[in-house]
């Protein structure tokens, strides 16, 4: 990724900011233009919870060239407190773990190394919360 | 609107062809469509082609083909939607015919996978570069998180899913142009590496080249081409949110809900009255969401469909008689081309030892990305 793109997303990768829209409340991640709810265009800057619920997932087995040495490793969709639902790996833990309804901690992780620099692209990995410890944001 | 025909088709055999490039392959489909028409002019080109540039660095190959065809200075385009750019293609070749803006379209798509790209990374540039595809995610993880959503929410098993590689390996192997024309076993697919869990290999299209072209008319002049047009009764096209997470239901697939709702419409018919069907199968799950999002059976209830036969060929509707993507083979661009071809043989009675008796009503489905774009197109016999 070329660094002035990885520059301008660092809102959203490192602070998970998301807008909420003033007309509908809808919590929209990333955060764009216009709501997909209701086509408004004014939003309150705010930022997610560190915590989510497994909506699906898979283990991938076969990745693309750069994260080879990676594999296998569980990627799943996830859904916030406030109903934002976006796709992020899922570490630490056993990958025959990682189903519909487990609680995760978001956890501010290295994602990638990209180009021929390397250069050092972070944002947010899902971590299982300890047991008992579900919904601590 | 003026009414549309196919008149003529042409397509390469699908499978890794490494003596042939883009531009042979383009041609060679494309020039058996103009000698069964025995046309010698061409009003427009349209070419589905989902990433000439990344596969092989070739853009701009709308130009390019018409050029490589010896039709430099036709209206020529290539039209991008990903794996669903051949079914976008035949639909602006369609709308092209039925406005009236031009008389004889070639409507064809074409992919060359092989020549030494990442193909898994060239792929996942048709899902969400931003949140999906940064975070690791593949084409197949994208499939087997549907998968997952579908087998827990209906109770789908992976032995379902292993059916419809089943069912259309043994169609494929009828088929001589298909990539595979060997069939498979529950056993095979089951014991087939994992690519995403659940997916395993042999739940998944291959890596292919091919192409593929039909050529489009006014139906009133068909005639001069052909002595069995075929009609296209209905297109339509949909989309739905790109990334996955951003459906509502992610084992619906509501765009190819919608494009369905569209073309049923527009042809004045239901589900019910199709006959034989082409679905975007690129994974086994993919065929089990598509026949309920097109309404051949009741959401939810698509897993069974391929064990108990109802999809096979002597079942009540047939689909993926060619093979499907997975076993025919699919080379992304070409694909939406190559699903209308199967039908267009299917109601010519042409298809051989897959043919479905007495077929009027076909339907071919097409979808980009992880079900961001659908398109359905329906033909009749006239």
């Amino acid at each position: 990724m070329p660094s002035p793109r990885y520059w301008r997303e660092i809102p959203s990768r490192y602070r998970l900011e998301a807008g909420r829209c003033r007309g509908c409340g809808k919590v929209v991640y990333p955060a764009r233009r216009i709501c997909p709810a209701c086509r408004g265009r004014a939003f309150d800057r705010t930022a997610l919870s560190r915590t989510a619920t497994v909506v699906t997932s898979t283990v991938v087995h076969v990745p693309p060239g750069d994260l080879l040495m990676e594999a296998p490793y569980a990627v799943a969709v996830v859904e916030t407190p406030e109903g934002a639902r976006f796709a992020m790996q899922i570490v630490d833990c056993d990958l025959a773990d990682v189903v519909p309804g487990l609680q995760v901690n978001l956890e501010f992780r290295l994602i990638r190394r990209e180009g021929r620099e390397g250069i050092l692209c972070y944002g947010y990995k899902g971590v299982p919360a300890p047991q008992g410890a579900e919904g601590r944001g | 609107m003026r009414d549309v025909a196919v008149v003529a088709a042409g397509m390469t055999r699908f499978g890794e062809l490494w003596e042939s490039s883009l531009r042979d392959l383009f041609v060679d489909a494309a020039t058996e469509a103009l000698d069964h028409a025995r046309a010698d002019h061409l009003d427009a080109v349209f070419v589905g082609n989902m990433s000439g540039g990344l596969f092989t660095g070739q853009e701009h190959v709308g130009a390019l083909l018409a050029d490589q065809l010896g039709m430099a200075g036709v209206a020529a385009a290539r039209v991008e939607s990903a794996c669903a750019s051949g079914g976008v293609a035949l639909r602006a070749a369609f709308a092209e015919v039925a406005s009236g803006l031009s008389d004889l379209v070639l409507a064809a798509g074409v992919e060359k996978m092989t020549d030494g790209a990442d193909v898994t990374a060239v792929l996942a540039t048709a899902a969400d570069q931003e949140t999906e595809v940064y975070h690791g995610l593949t084409f197949p993880a994208l499939y087997a998180m549907i998968a997952r959503s579908h087998m827990h929410a209906h109770g789908t098993t992976e032995e379902d899913l292993a059916w419809v590689s089943v069912k259309n390996h043994r169609h494929g192997a009828r088929n001589p142009k298909a990539q595979f024309r060997q069939e498979v076993t529950v056993d095979q697919v089951a014991a087939s590496a994992l690519v995403a869990e659940p997916l395993r290999l042999l739940h998944c299209s291959p890596v292919s080249d091919g192409a593929a072209a039909v050529l489009l008319c006014p139906l009133e002049e068909a005639r001069r081409y052909t002595d069995r047009p075929v009609r296209i009764a209905a297109s339509g096209l949909a989309t739905s949110p790109m990334a996955l997470a951003h459906r509502a239901d992610p084992a619906w697939l509501d765009a190819v809900e919608r494009a369905a709702a569209k073309a049923y419409r527009m042809a004045g018919i239901g589900p019910k009255q199709i006959q034989v069907a082409e679905v975007h199968d690129c994974f086994a799950i993919a065929e089990i969401c598509c026949i309920e999002a097109l309404g051949f059976v009741e959401r939810g209830r698509g897993g069974k469909a391929a064990r108990d036969g109802f999809t096979a060929l002597g079942g009540c509707i047939p689909v993926n008689t060619s093979g499907g993507l997975k076993a025919k083979g699919h080379p992304v661009g070409a694909t939406g081309i190559a699903q209308a071809i199967e039908i267009f043989e299917q109601l010519r009675d042409e298809a051989g030892e897959r043919q479905v008796a007495g077929a009027d009503l076909g339907l071919a489905q097409n979808m980009g990305g992880s079900g961001a774009s659908a398109v359905v197109h329906i033909f009749e016999r006239v």
